[in-house]
This record gives structure tokens, sequence and C-alpha cells, in this order.
């Protein structure tokens, strides 16, 4: 002889416990996940300044994503003539950001809206490359920038710019 | 030769005759029906995405109040089609029939006193008998679809209706008992205490029979999405399909409205007016009914059966016994909530033990 089971009453009180609870859905476009500041996102940043057009980053790249032209200016010294990104065809891994040998010059970012209607606005070059507006450095294989950004814990909080 | 229809049953104060009556009841159950079919489509989307904590369709309008709205558009302008070997005739008919029928429950339901369309002297008879119609309906429309799936739904629907018909009108006995009138403004007039604090048993027993009977979830196996796929309406499309989509959904506004009108006192009611009294009524039930759909799992067939026959047809004989006892000892209305709340803990909490993995009957 078992006790008596009370498994009915028991779900129903459980359903009944989620009207009271906030709904764990985001509404997407009103309102976004926090997501980590140290994410490898969809955006690759890239500063022209420092870099010293070694290509390194395209031989990195396992999808043959980016494409640089090279050439040496009048001092003798190697610059960059065109930065190329294909986003279409990169996976986001991050190789690029690791094998590049200056500090300051290859960043992902932690965005990760990158829709459009049309393949060729995927491929970005030179100053579409630079930081903007919710293109921002993410903390990944750049500790010094890792430093600087807000400690994060949980990445569930709705509408907000810093979670802490 | 005296009728079974009291007329005129219109208000003294009513101007014009019994046509004039029947006429304005009609439409107004027309349109009562269907804007409480449309709300009920997006309060039960509404309040299921509660229970599973998310917000359902919150975008069509205000509080996604327009989303029935947008379905129907979409559901209207889809391509019709009809199975090359099925019984075009039938499918025509099929939706029909169970739409019109299931309307007509709301002919004898009154929605304040002497608002009713006909106060039949034999009205619970009328809505056992027009509730019983739809079924007739879906196993039509499964018949007709020509395919395996719509065809076990149609079976599986007549199954259901054959056993849980019993317990339900056996649950209808004991509310004629107590209220002495087969008419349901009759029994709304004897509900000074509401019958479901008379007679629980005969609630519980009513509303688990009316889920059946309407095909809500714990029993909703004729259109079981994950085996037989959509079972009677897998075959249709288009306005056809929209009428038995609205079917459904009148059908629960049809048990809603019995369970309140039979049990809890219809539209009678402190202060507010009769027919807002009503209507909360109507939507507390319909929130329970979506609160049990939330909720419990589908059951299977043979499940099914045996929780009619072995758990709720003893149930209803002993509500039956009870109530019987209670009127014609002319006991006091405490001694009947408390007696038949005393068996209906013992009896689920015994039943619960018995029929925990279908008894010894089942290897894990």
């Amino acid at each position: 002889m078992s006790r008596p089971n009370f498994g009915i009453p028991k779900g129903l009180l459980v359903t009944l416990k989620n009207i009271i609870r906030h709904p764990v859905t985001v509404q997407y476009p009103d309102e976004r996940l926090v997501i980590s500041r140290r994410a490898r996102g969809t955006d690759i940043i890239w500063n022209k300044n420092t870099c010293i057009a070694c290509r390194a980053c395209e031989r990195a790249c396992p999808t043959k994503a980016i494409s640089i032209d090279v050439s040496r200016g009048e001092d003798k010294k190697l610059k960059v003539d065109r930065f190329q990104i294909d986003f279409g065809t990169c996976i986001a891994c991050g190789l690029c950001v690791e094998s590049c040998p200056v500090e300051d010059a290859l960043y992902m970012s932690y965005s990760y809206e990158r829709a459009v209607y049309r393949r060729e606005d995927l491929i970005s070059s030179d100053d579409e490359l630079l930081p903007g507006e919710g293109k921002q450095p993410s903390g990944y294989a750049h500790p010094e920038v890792e430093k600087t950004l807000t400690l994060q814990t949980l990445l569930l909080d709705k509408d907000r710019e810093d979670s802490q | 030769m005296r009728s079974f229809i009291n007329y005129p049953p219109a208000p003294p104060d009513w101007p014009g005759g019994y046509w004039w009556h029947w006429l304005v009841f009609t439409l107004i159950i027309i349109a009562f029906v269907m804007t409480m079919a449309l709300i009920f489509i997006w309060y039960e989307r509404r309040l299921v995405g509660r229970f599973q904590s998310r917000l359902g369709p919150n975008r069509a309008g205000p509080f996604g109040f327009f989303q029935p709205v947008a379905d129907a558009i979409k559901i209207l302008t889809k391509e019709d089609i009809i199975t090359s070997r099925g019984d075009r005739v039938i499918f025509w008919i099929a939706p029909i029939v169970g739409f019109v029928s299931v309307v007509m429950i709301f002919a004898v339901v009154p929605f304040w006193e002497g608002a009713v369309l006909v106060d039949l002297d034999a009205g619970l008879l009328f809505v056992l008998a027009m509730g019983v119609i739809p079924s007739i309906g879906i196993f039509m429309a499964g018949w007709a679809s020509n395919n395996k799936y719509a065809l076990i739904g149609a079976i599986r629907e007549v199954a259901l209706l054959i056993s849980y018909e019993i317990p339900m009108g056996l649950a209808l006995v004991g509310v004629i008992l107590m209220a002495n009138s087969l008419s349901l403004e009759g029994i709304v007039q004897a509900q000074e205490i509401p019958f479901f604090v008379l007679q629980p048993l005969g609630f519980f027993v009513f509303l688990v029979a009316s889920l059946a009977e309407i095909n809500r979830t714990p029993f909703d196996l004729i259109e079981a999405d994950s085996e037989i796929v959509a079972g009677y309406n897998i075959e249709y499309s288009g306005a056809k399909f929209a009428v038995l989509y609205l079917t459904e959904y009148v059908e629960a506004l049809a048990a809603s409205v019995l369970l309140s009108t039979l049990f809890l006192g219809g539209w009678r009611g402190p202060i507010l007016p009769p027919v807002i009294w009503f209507l909360i009524k109507v939507m507390a039930m319909f929130t329970l009914i979506v609160w049990i759909r939330s909720t419990l799992p589908r059951l299977r067939i043979d499940q099914m059966m045996s929780f009619n026959w072995k758990f709720l047809l003893p149930l209803a004989l002993i509500n039956l016994a009870v109530v019987t006892l209670v009127v014609f000892s002319s006991l006091p209305g405490w001694v009947a909530f408390i007696s038949g709340s005393l068996v209906l803990i013992i009896y689920l909490a015994l039943w619960s033990v018995i029929f925990r993995r279908g008894g010894k009957f089942v290897q894990t």
C-alpha cells in the first residue's frame, strides 16, 4: 500500500506560480539581454593607425574572409592599401585577433546584430571597421581591454547598458 | 395540448410579441457567441502563455487583442482543399453540423432573470441532446476526410462521447433533484446557495466530464498533435477549418456557461448587474479549464476509458446517492457540503493509490 498521490494538485500549483512570476521571455526588438562584453561577436574592429601590415590575420583566417592589399611606402615601410573582411564567410572564431602581433590593432566586438538585405553589404573594408556606436571592442584576447570592462555575472538583465 | 415552451417568456416590459423577442435574442445570442469565442481564443493564448511563464501573443493591437482577428483573416484567405477521395458532401456539412448544434445550446441559457430565448421545460434534456451533436459533426469530419488519422480521431471521439455522457448525465440528475426543475431558469432560481457548494462531487464530475466532451487537454486525444497529427481536422483548411476551430471554442464557452449556470448560480449575485455576474462566472470557469489544460498532460485512450468507467462513473453514482439522501431527508446545506467534500477527498486519495501506474498491470 503506497501513500496517496498528489501529483495533480502539485502540478496545478506549479503552473499557478508561473502567473505571479515575471515572464522569462525577452521581447527582442524592444528589449534585449545584456550580453557578455568579453564575447566574440560578429564584428571585427581594425585600427588603421597601429596596423603594421604583416598579414598575419589574413593567414590565420580559416575561411579566407580577410583580404589585405599591402604596398611599400616611400619610407620603405609597409602600409595597408585596403583591409577587407567578408562577414558572410567570417565564422567569428577570433583567430585573427589572437594572431595579431600588435597590441591594439585588431579587436573582436561584442555586437551580434549583423542582418543585412544583400550579401555584398556584409563585406566591409577600411573605415567601416572602425569602432562606432554599438560596436565596441570586446575583451576577447585583449586583457588590457578586459580590465576596463564592468564585471558581469548574470547576463539576464534586460534593457540595461551596464549589468553588474 | 400543453406546450413544452412557456411563452411568452419575454420580460413584462418588453415591446412587441414573441417574434420580436425571438429575433432580438437570436441576434444577441449569435453576437454573444461569436464575440466570446474570439475573446476566448485571445484569452486562452494569453493565459496559457502566462501559465508557461511567457507572454503570449502581444503584437497585434493592444495586448495582442486583435490576434484572433488576424488569424481569422489568415485562415479565411487560405486555399480550400478537399481530399480527392473524400466524401465531399459530408466534408462540407460536418463543420456546420457541429457549429450550429453547439450554438443552439445557448437558446435555453438565461443571461438575466427572464432574459432567455426559450425557457424550455426540458431545458437540460435539450442541452444534453445538443451537446452530443457536435460529436456527430466531428465523426462526419473524420469519416469524410478519407484519412487514417482523421478516422482514428473520429472513432476516439465517439468512444469518448459514449463513456463520458454517462457520468455527465448522472451529475445533471443530481442538479435536477436539488433544483426540482429541468429548466435552466428554474435551476438558477433554485440556487439560493450555489450548487457547487451543495454538491461539490457533482461539480467535479460535471467539470471533468465536460472537459472530455469538449475535448480539452487532459482528454484532447481526438486531435492529439503528437500521435495523430490533428485528428479529425487534419484534412481541413480555409474557412471550413476556421469553423471547426471556432466550434471548439464555442464548445468551451458552452461548457463554461453550463458550469456557471448549473453549479455557480448563473446570473445570481449581489450588487453587480446579473449579466456582469454571469460573465464573471463564465470567465472564471474558462480560466479553470485553461489552468487544467496548461498543467495536465494528455491521457492515452485506455487510461481515459479506465478513468471514466472505474473512477468517474462510481463517483457520479456516489454523488447521486449523497444528493438523494440530502434532498429527501431535507438535511441542511452544510451537511451536504461537508459530506460531499469528505467523500470527494477520500475518494480522490483512495483512487490515486489504486491507479498509480495502472495498478500492478504496468511493468516499469
